[in-house]
């Protein structure tokens, strides 16, 4: 069962970059794609915890700053010869508004 | 109305010139070509394989006919230019054509050197240097049996080789004792000769012919010591002379060919060029292409007017085109008596290596068996690189101990499976082979992206090169420019020139037009968004998208994800009132370490993320730009001002560099330093610009850096006012932002393109000079805002533009775990 929160407008999220939520102890990156679609990930690089919504979004992907790791936002999975996962969550828009679900 | 361009000559050397004029400028001219032979371009180098049956003529052709149709080029084949009308600036071909210039190119290339012995004209005697010729030895093959070469150099034995190969019998004929030995010393030429003889070639040295015998075709050799070969078939092979003949008959000055200045123009006519072997820069006509593209480039560079590129001459390397005879020859391989030679000779195995070293550094190098370190070598002979340290291993491979370059297979093939190939990323050869076979992969840039091998120091290329061609066999072709990344096929001198010539101003358009491979990555990203900005500074728009996290924040990003703020402290001189800010600042935002940095300013460490903003409008000062590929700090001593030993004074030229400079991006971080006199003391010469004040001026140093490979500066030049180093040092800074790569620091920079074409373009030509910093004062008029500064106001504005987030949204929910 998917429980939407509303986070903000897509307006708010620059075109191509991020915004990250903050729930409890988990921050969340979402990011606004350049074609406006928005994915979601835990804002941790599996590698060694790089902010991801700083680095540079590339097609359905997110190059971590740290060192560059590449991670595919939809599955959350780190392209090879890296490996490794983040979680990643539910998002939608609504009317213009960003809903994201935690479950 | 476009300028008329006409060429004599339609070979290896004045095609290239061609593909770069059009590369750089496709409608500045309407060309037409005239060209002797029937054929178009093609790669001559390669009729030495043809003749070997390694490849065809058609796989050699460069540039069918279609080629220049589609770039609307007239070209007349088969049609040998007779006379150049310099008044009427015009050509006149055998059969009459006419073709008038503005510019002119003459790219006729040499002549084979027939020597003009008795019996020489008969038939059957023949150079080596076309596809008709070598036609006429195909044809010769199938009647005659007995072939003879005169000139045991490169050419000749490659000549030999591609007879034995058509089934003849033949001997090759050399006045020296010592088989190429204009490339080789005894030893490696004595194990050529063997290995050659072992494949059929018979050889006669230290023998002069005198004599060409037969009646209408030739049926013999006679030689000085009286004795006959007989033959039915000679191929001279003895050396070529400039083409110069058409030059020389209407004035223009020749030497032993067509004399140029370093912009490859003649220097009777500046309108009419010279490319080529035909061509003599400073004393040389050169016979390999190596050296004759890079003239082809400066002649392009110079016909369309993009400024300054001289050609400084060159230093080339030999490898001969035989399978199965690896040889390798480059610089002072001979060595003059007392030379410092390291050797390794295994008659055997049939290894030779030779390097002749002088304080440390390689002077030549001539290697037989195994070449594959030879291009290593010449790279290091050329960087001038100190290879004191690695002298004991140095003959048993240098592509071990660091870089490398294309080469051989021998060197791939022998390592063994556990071998780490990359050394940055720590992958095995066994791990390239298996990605090859089991992903098939069939370039570089593949197998970088599947296993990250010659993905960072790219010393390894070569090496990976090596094992895609040793595990594909032939169907790998080789690359012959680096690009950026895996996103695109460009390197960065191509995308400077399409943002250019194209006019783009987005990082989007960039990769749009230009074919990219996705969204592009954080190497071509920021390196197009520097460019695009570099180049069309008022209409670029920045952006931040593009921009590493650094950048992007304002802030440097440390290891546990806090960050760090750096005041600007113009100089490294500060007040009592500025330090009570920044304590103050520092103790209200718990500042867990306040450090003086090596720049001479103030690092506020630890700062938590949602702290930046509020802390940077306490400050109220300008951002030091510790973060950027930008200029970072002018350092200074104390000068005249107070020193005792101070001549000049540089604290104050130091400040007044900084608050000109400042705000200034730059392809890579940017350090300056002003010492008051030679003593020093603001460490000047480890910086990309140090200035040191002497007695009535100043000294400029250039392309230092104090980092992980510690460079000394070079002295650009000396001067007597603060006005020309301010000059200078901007005319020599708008350069590198010009030509810089992105990335590359001002060392390895000035390295690569040379000291003395910075000097020519910001010390020597005054013009140039004025040119650079008015466009660098262009680009600083752009830059009129402190970038914190414009993040509170974004801030305050909540403005999305140039929106950097600094604060997470809170939401009142807590994820489980
Ligand atoms: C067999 C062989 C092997 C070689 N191997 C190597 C090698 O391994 N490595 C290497 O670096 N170099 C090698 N070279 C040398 C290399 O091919 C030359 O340096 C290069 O081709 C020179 O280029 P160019 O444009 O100056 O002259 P060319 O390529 O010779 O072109 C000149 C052209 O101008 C034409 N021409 C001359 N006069 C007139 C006129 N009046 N009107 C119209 N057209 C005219 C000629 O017909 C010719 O086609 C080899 C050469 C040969 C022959
Ligand atoms: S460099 Fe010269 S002027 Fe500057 S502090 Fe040292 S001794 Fe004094």
């Amino acid at each position: 069962m998917n429980n939407w929160i509303e986070v903000c407008k897509l307006d708010e999220i620059p075109r191509s970059a991020a915004r990250t939520v903050r729930a409890g102890d988990t921050v969340i990156a979402i990011f606004r794609l350049s074609d406006d679609r928005v994915k979601a990930v835990e804002n941790r690089c599996p590698h060694r915890q790089g902010p991801l919504a700083e680095g540079i979004v590339s097609g359905d992907d997110i190059l971590c700053p740290l060192h560059n790791w590449r991670i595919h936002l939809d599955s959350g999975e780190v392209a090879p010869p890296d490996e490794g996962c983040v979680k990643t969550y539910a998002v939608k828009i609504e009317d213009g508004q960003v809903l994201l679900s935690l479950a | 109305m476009k300028k008329k361009l006409v060429m004599i000559g339609n070979g290896m050397a004045g095609m290239r010139a061609i593909e770069e004029i059009l590369a750089a400028n496709p409608d500045m001219f309407d060309i037409t070509i005239f060209g002797a032979e029937k054929y178009p371009n093609y790669n001559r180098i390669m009729l030495s394989p043809v003749l070997a049956g390694d490849t065809t003529v058609e796989e050699i052709i460069l540039n069918d006919e279609q080629w220049y149709a589609d770039h609307g080029i007239t070209l007349h084949l088969g049609k040998r230019v007779s006379e150049i009308q310099r008044g009427y600036k015009k050509v006149v071909a055998e059969d009459g054509t006419v073709a008038e210039y503005d510019n002119l190119i003459i790219a006729t290339g040499s002549n084979p050197f027939i020597i003009p012995i008795p019996g020489h004209d008969k038939e059957g005697v023949m150079a080596f240097r076309d596809i008709d010729d070598c036609d006429a030895m195909f044809e010769a093959a199938k009647t005659y049996k007995k072939a003879a070469v005169i000139g045991g150099g490169l050419l000749g034995l490659e000549a030999a080789k591609g007879l034995l190969h058509l089934g003849m019998d033949v001997t090759v004929i050399h006045d020296q004792a010592t088989l190429m030995n204009m490339q080789l010393d005894a030893v490696a030429g004595e194990m050529l000769r063997d290995e050659l003889e072992s494949q059929g070639m018979k050889f006669r040295v230290s023998t002069l012919t005198t004599e060409v015998l037969g009646d209408k075709r030739v049926t013999g050799l006679k030689f000085k010591d009286g004795s006959t070969l007989d033959c039915e078939l000679l191929i001279m092979a003895v050396g070529i002379r400039p083409n110069k003949q058409l030059a020389e008959e209407c004035g223009i000055f020749c030497n032993r060919g067509i004399v140029v200045n370093d912009y490859m123009q003649t220097v009777t006519d500046p309108s009419i060029y010279s490319v080529g072997e035909c061509a003599e820069h400073r004393g040389i006509a050169y016979g390999l292409v190596a050296p004759l593209f890079e003239q082809a480039k400066v002649l392009a560079y110079q016909i369309t007017g993009q400024g300054l590129k001289s050609y400084q001459g060159s230093v080339v390397s030999t490898k001969l085109k035989i399978s199965g005879v690896d040889v390798f020859s480059a610089g002072d391989f001979m060595g003059g008596p007392g030379a410092d030679i390291v050797e390794l000779t295994d008659r055997v195995g049939g290894v030779y290596k030779k390097l002749v070293l002088e304080d440390d550094k390689i002077k030549g190098v001539v290697m037989f068996g195994d070449t594959a370190d030879g291009p290593t070598f010449f790279q290091w002979m050329q960087d001038g690189k100190d290879v004191s340290e690695m002298r004991s291993t140095l003959l048993f491979s240098a592509s071990g101990l660091g870089d490398s370059g294309h080469s051989g297979l021998d060197q791939a093939s022998q390592m063994s499976d556990e071998t780490i190939v990359c050394g940055c990323n720590g992958v095995s050869k066994k791990d390239i082979v298996d990605a090859i076979v089991k992903e098939g992969l069939t370039t570089r840039k593949e197998i970088t992206a599947c296993t990250k091998a010659a993905g960072s120091c790219g010393g390894c290329a070569g090496l990976v090169d090596q094992l895609l061609a040793a595990t594909l066999g032939t169907a790998f072709v080789e690359s012959d420019h680096e690009p950026i990344c895996a996103c695109t096929e460009l390197n960065h001198e191509q995308v400077k020139e399409q943002v250019k010539n194209k006019h783009l101003t987005h990082v989007r358009e960039v990769m749009h037009v230009l074919d990219w491979e996705g969204e592009g990555c954080q190497v071509c990203r920021p390196a197009i968004n520097y460019y695009i900005g570099m180049i069309w500074p008022e209409e670029a728009e920045d952006d931040r998208t593009s921009r590493i996290a650094n950048e992007k924040m304002h802030a440097n990003i440390q290891k546990d994800g806090t960050f760090s703020v750096i005041p600007r402290i113009y100089g490294g001189e500060t007040t009592p009132d500025a330090l009570i800010r920044i304590a103050t600042v520092a103790k209200k935002y718990n500042v867990p370490t306040v450090k003086i940095t090596g720049g001479q300013r103030i690092d506020l460490l630890g700062v938590k993320k949602e702290d930046l903003i509020p802390m940077w409008k306490d400050l109220d000062m300008p951002s030091g730009y510790a973060y950027g590929k930008a200029l970072r700090t002018v350092k200074t001593c104390v000068g005249s001002q107070w020193c005792r030993f101070g001549t000049q004074d540089s604290t104050a030229l130091g400040i007044h560099l900084e608050k000109e400079l400042e705000r200034m991006w730059f392809p890579a971080k940017v350090k300056l330093a002003v010492s008051g006199c030679p003593r020093n003391c603001a460490e000047a010469t480890i910086k990309d610009v140090g200035i040191v004040g002497v007695d009535g001026g100043w000294e400029i140093h250039c392309g230092g850096n104090g980092g992980v490979h510690v460079v000394a500066t070079e002295l650009l030049c000396i001067v007597e006012t603060a006005e020309e180093v301010e000059e200078i040092v901007k005319a020599y800074l708008q350069h590198y932002r010009e030509t810089g790569r992105h990335n590359e620091r001002c060392a390895p920079w000035q390295q690569r393109v040379g000291l003395e074409s910075i000097k020519a373009a910001v010390v020597d030509d005054i013009d140039n000079r004025k040119a650079l910093v008015e466009r660098l004062h262009q680009y600083l008029a752009t830059q009129d805002k402190d970038p914190w500064v414009e993040r509170i106001e974004d801030a305050e504005k909540e403005n999305l533009k140039t929106f950097t987030e600094y604060k997470p949204i809170e939401i009142p929910v807590r994820v489980e775990a």
